[in-house]
């Protein structure tokens, strides 16, 4: 099938668009879920015919755009963006299911999802640097209408906070991109062949490795470029904070594979103790937060900022446990805390609170419920033998192989992880039901039991067989590797007369 | 041989088909799936043993690889099983009382709601301990190692509409991952060190062929991976000092009492060491601690049990001072007594439970000792068995707690660590006193019952009296196979020391001694003369109120960790740094912004006189700027 990434890509927005010429909610409902499907089988069979045995760019479409400046509509896809275009991919359908209980204006919210998805797929595919720019942009709006639109009640604030914030971003962004083009002499925004040909002075790198990192460190995000999102995320509408916590914060750590790694490797590997110890700070300071939540959707996303922690950490590890762990938390973070958000939903469409002092004793009344939460929850604490822990664990055994110190500070982080979500399910689940709204709560309905059913057995899949996803990145992060390696680590050796890694 | 990969397999498949369907089947389905896979494992751990009995020693070793797990780079973990003679002995242990467990809980757990729950959840426990000992590398016998501790949560907690249950449940898991983040760096480093998380592949390297020397009079990074992996221990097998979440773990269901927190899960650091004894006997010091922190526990916990007055917590902390005994033995490289003594007490301890749990329903789930006494003629086959059990514990001569204390003991005096043999004498006088002391509240003397408990004291059904007879006989006899067991450990654990010594005769009177002192006391005090406990707890005043409070460890700890962690993360991250510092700096740019676009507004009048006056403020702007600069 030719064009196939293409298809895939543009596929949600030719649904969007086709909504417009659908009458009732009903039809506009199903139509956005099986556009999405359709989205998700494409993805599927990108998926299958993706060879995992080549590092190069796969299902490359090349096209001129905009001539003037050799800008390109060059598409491709390697092991590390085949797995975030599936993650896309799954989940979507998951959040139209959810926003089933979507009443207004239902037509403009399943349009902006599936445009939404569009501008997602677009970022992970793109290797034109002003086509990912465009994406990257273009995704914005849609989610910031679904927020702004869909939102709960401070949701103007948490809209305007999430666009101000990743505007300043790409801003820096977009700057470095141009310098890229221009400083260098490269008069090329094919990010293959800027890899392949340009080599920067030390100085111009440090300027735009942070142009790129600043913008990158936001969407992660990373300590302490994190306040937009607990107010995102707990306005947002549930599939907004799906998809935001589900994909967007792996734009962030995306781009940081894509971009600072192998454009700048002597400034990455320089600075990697420092962003590593953001990165850990993150973790720690994200649970110790997390802890002390009031409302369920802030926990879950101050929990995001230290699950996001360890994906940093792993990539800055520059080895493979630590950067496969780091792409494999990415996929694992998107499940779990896609799930999280999914029943924090769930219960808010029942009770129309997020407050965990509302609940207690739901085991009691609505006990499916309770069952599925409690795996969700030993997923996102890294229960070994479900997803999250193949990653965590990896992630750590690379970063402990490239510093022990930074590795076993950020271990620490389990413990917390343990602590703050078990209290939480306890305040939530179990004791005695103290609020009478709470004790005839209907219990999970079919359409909510469908969509968390295939996030668990994901949950188990990914714990138990990683090696469905871990074999098709193998190649692309050894491919980073090397890079990192022959590139990165000769300005350390001559300047510090100390290699990273003994 | 070759099916001994199913033996944790199967009682999986009983957690899945409990936990899926068992709400809609009878309670009949539900017990009999769950007992019967378990009945199935405990068959095939029999027939692997015997198949490996009639193999040559240095054969017993079998693999059994079911799928690559973890591969990254050069990290490689698979799924795959072990069988030797150490994973043979625990696993026909953990299945044998397992399944005794299980058969007891029919009748102990029908009556209440969420049978099946209680099922799915013991299974899923069996499977998560069978493959913690059957790992064949130090990652997946962490998956068994937290599988366990997330079963051990789950039924602590398992009347979770109680608030102290879901509590005790939170805190068994927490404190449980305090540990764990020991074990993990030590895995981590242990892959940093060997390159393989394979037990076999370790040893070695870590044999005389390989690179790794002692590291006796050094502290290196053997002793720092066998140190982190003791933590781990010190939490699973609550040990000083992450001992405080098994008293609490008694709000679970008795025979979960019985099962993971007595006789199986809360012995898997003891397991973890005996498996990695090779590493242990190149790092002296750790061994030290291991033997030290062991020996302490034993007597520390002995002393608290001395004057407790809730029956399962007085048993909780025998489990913490007999499993701190364990610890002393492999401390002091006494590996198979080790395991010798985890059989001993898993079967001495079950019945513990089992008895006490018996009592408890007989009385509507009354704990405190002091409101019982006199049950000896309502509760025959359950005082008669207990008393097995108490005999066992106490070390009295010809039962199997004497053989394996005695053993521990011998090891202590033989490989010189003295000290440490004396204390465990003196934890022995402690046990035989702790123990008689409640079985005399219990079952002698004067009945103190509330009156409405003392109609219907009744015993329990068959399905709960056989386990406890059973039970009751390998605890009075169980011990004598010890000979053995050493020789068919000796492949694992190494040839057994040299002669037990000179002095183990005079050691074997000595036990008997230590044990005839303890119970000659408790009689004194419990039923010639009861007014002396009384007075005697009067004289000790505060000495008494401490060990009463448990030495305020709990209070102590709260202090120090958990309120300080919340008041720092909420009032100082959350609401100082989030909120004030990193908020504040955002949403003050935000105000900068607003502010000045509110005065650039201002410059948009639309008045032309206004306009006029900024084109002058420009212009001489500018020529200010050009004059200045030259």
């Amino acid at each position: 099938m030719d064009h196939l990434l293409s298809w895939l890509i543009f596929l949600p927005a030719l649904g969007a668009a086709a909504l417009v010429f659908v009458r009732g909610t009903s039809a506009v409902r199903g139509l956005a879920l099986l556009v999405s499907l359709a989205t998700l089988v494409l993805a599927v069979f990108l998926f299958l015919r993706f060879d995992p045995g080549s590092s190069d760019f796969q299902f490359v479409e090349r096209a001129r755009w905009i001539e003037s400046f050799q800008v390109e509509y060059l598409l491709g896809v390697d092991g590390i963006s085949l797995l975030l275009v599936l993650l896309t991919a799954f989940l979507t359908p998951l959040a139209v299911l959810a926003s089933w209980t979507v009443e207004h204006h239902v037509k403009a919210f399943m349009a902006f999802l599936l445009l939404l998805e569009t501008g997602m797929l677009g970022v992970f595919a793109s290797l034109d640097l002003v086509l990912f720019y465009v994406f990257w942009e273009v995704m914005l709006i849609p989610m910031y209408f679904l927020i702004g639109i869909w939102g709960s009640e401070r949701r103007i604030y948490a809209a305007i906070k999430f666009i101000l914030y990743t505007m300043a971003g790409s801003l820096l962004m977009l700057v470095s991109i141009l310098a890229l083009y221009f400083l260098t002499g490269a008069r090329t925004f094919n990010l293959l062949e800027i890899l392949e040909t340009v080599q920067l002075p030390y100085g111009t790198q440090v300027w735009l490795f942070w142009g790129f990192f600043i913008a990158f460190a936001i969407k992660v995000p990373l300590f302490p470029f994190h306040t937009w999102l607990p107010d995102a995320h707990t306005e947002a509408p549930t599939a907004g904070s799906v998809i935001l916590a589900g994909v967007l914060l792996k734009m962030g750590a995306y781009g940081l594979l894509r971009f600072c790694l192998p454009l700048f490797p002597e400034v990455a590997v320089q600075w990697a103790p420092f962003i590593s110890f953001l990165a850990i700070v993150g973790i720690l300071y994200g649970a110790l937060v997390s802890m002390v939540q009031p409302d369920l959707k802030r926990l879950v996303a101050y929990s995001s900022v230290s699950h996001l922690g360890f994906v940093v950490l792993g990539i800055f590890a520059f080895n493979a446990q630590g950067i496969e762990g780091a792409t494999y938390q990415m996929l694992n973070h998107g499940i779990s805390t896609g799930a999280l958000f999914l029943l924090v939903g769930m219960l808010y469409d029942r009770r129309h609170t997020r407050l965990i002092r509302d609940f207690g004793g739901l085991a009691h009344s609505m006990p499916v419920y309770s069952s599925f939460f409690m795996i969700v929850t030993l997923s996102s604490i890294g229960l070994p033998g479900l997803n999250n822990f193949v990653g965590e664990f990896l992630a750590l055994q690379g970063a402990f192989i490239a510093d022990r110190f930074y590795g076993a500070v950020a271990a620490s982080g389990v413990i917390l992880a343990a602590a703050y979500m078990l209290w939480m399910y306890q305040r939530v689940h179990f004791g005695e039901v103290h609020l009478e709204e709470n004790r005839q709560l209907r219990d999970l309905g079919k359409r909510e039991i469908v969509i968390l059913v295939p996030l668990v057995v994901l949950m188990v899949w990914m714990g138990l067989y990683p090696a469905t996803f871990l074999r098709r990145m193998d190649a692309s992060v050894e491919q980073i590797i090397t890079r990192i390696d022959t590139l990165g680590r000769t300005y350390t050796v001559e300047k510090t007369s100390r290699p990273i890694r003994p | 041989m070759d099916s001994f990969w199913l033996i944790p397999i199967l009682p999986l498949v009983g957690f899945l088909a409990n936990g899926l369907v068992g709400k809609r089947l009878p309670k009949q389905a539900v017990a009999w799936i769950a007992c019967l896979v378990v009945a199935a494992s405990l068959l095939l751990s029999a027939r692997a043993f015997y198949a490996l009995m009639q193999v040559p020693p240095e054969e017993r070793h079998v693999i059994h690889p079911l799928f690559t797990w973890v591969e990254s780079g050069d990290f490689v973990a698979r799924f795959e099983f072990l069988l030797d003679p150490l994973s043979a002995v625990m696993m026909l242990l953990v299945t044998g009382v397992g399944l005794l467990i299980h058969v007891y809980s029919v009748g102990y757990m029908w009556a209440g709601e969420g049978f099946y729950r209680y099922f799915a959840y013991l299974n899923l426990f069996m499977s998560s301990m069978l493959l913690l000992v059957a790992a064949n590398n130090l990652l997946l016998m962490f998956v068994g190692w937290e599988g366990v501790g997330l079963c051990s949560y789950l039924l602590i907690g398992y009347w979770y509409f109680k608030k102290s249950a879901s509590d005790a449940g939170k805190k068994a898991f927490v404190v449980n991952r305090v540990g764990d983040f020991g074990f993990l760096l030590g895995i981590l480093l242990a892959f940093l060190t060997f390159q393989t998380l394979d037990f076999q592949a370790i040893f070695q390297q870590l044999g005389p062929e390989g690179e790794f020397a002692a590291e006796s009079g050094k502290w290196g990074t053997l002793s720092w991976i066998a140190f982190l992996l003791f933590i781990g221990a010190t939490g699973k097998s609550a040990q000083v000092p992450l001992y405080v979440w098994l008293p609490d773990a008694m709000e679970g269901p008795t025979p979960v009492s019985a099962l993971i927190h007595a006789a199986t899960m809360v012995t898997a650091g003891v397991y973890m060491v005996v498996r990695l004894n090779p590493l242990y006997s190149l790092t002296p010091g750790v061994s030290g601690l291991v033997a030290t922190v062991g020996i302490f526990t034993a007597f520390y916990a002995a002393t608290i049990a001395l004057v407790q007055r809730d029956i399962k917590r007085i048993l909780a902390y025998s489990t913490i001072s007999q499993i701190g005994y364990m610890f002393a033995a492999a401390g002091v490289g006494g590996y198979a007594a080790s395991i010798f003594h985890l059989s001993t007490h898993a079967y001495f301890k079950a019945l513990l439970f089992l008895g006490a749990g018996s009592v408890m329903r007989a009385l509507q789930n009354e704990t405190d000792i002091l409101r019982m006494g006199g049950l000896r003629k309502y509760l025959p086959v359950t005082y008669w068995t207990f008393l097995a059990a108490t005999v066992a514990i106490s070390g009295v001569p010809l039962t199997s707690g004497f053989f394996s204390k005695d053993e521990i003991l011998v090891r202590s005096f033989s490989s010189g660590h003295t000290v440490i043999g004396i204390v465990g004498l003196a934890t022995a006088v402690l046990t035989a006193f702790y123990m008689f002391r409640l079985f005399f509240l219990t079952f002698h003397g004067e009945q103190r019952l509330a009156p409405e408990l003392r109609r219907g004291i009744h015993e329990p059904p068959p399905s709960m009296a056989v386990p406890l007879v059973l039970l009751a006989l390998l605890s009075l006899f169980g011990g004598y196979g010890y000979g053995y067991l050493e020789g068919f450990l000796e492949p694992v654990t190494g040839e057994p020391l040299p002669a037990r010594g000179e002095h183990s005769e005079a050691l074997v009177l000595l036990t008997a001694v230590a044990s005839g002192l303890g119970i000659l006391a408790a009689y004194l005090f419990y039923v010639r003369n009861p007014t002396w406990a009384a007075a005697a707890q009067q004289a000790l005043g505060g000495a008494h109120r401490l060990l009463w409070r448990k030495y305020y460890v709990d209070e102590l700890y709260d202090r120090l960790f958990v309120h300080p962690l919340k008041r720092v993360s909420d009032h100082f991250l959350w609401r100082g740094v989030d909120e004030r510092v990193v908020d504040g700096a955002v949403n003050g740019t935000a105000g900068l912004v607003r502010d000045l676009s509110g005065f650039l507004r201002q410059m948009q009048t639309g008045y032309a006189r206004a306009y006029a006056t900024w084109i002058l403020l420009g212009t001489v702007g500018i020529l200010v700027y050009y004059w200045m600069g030259g």
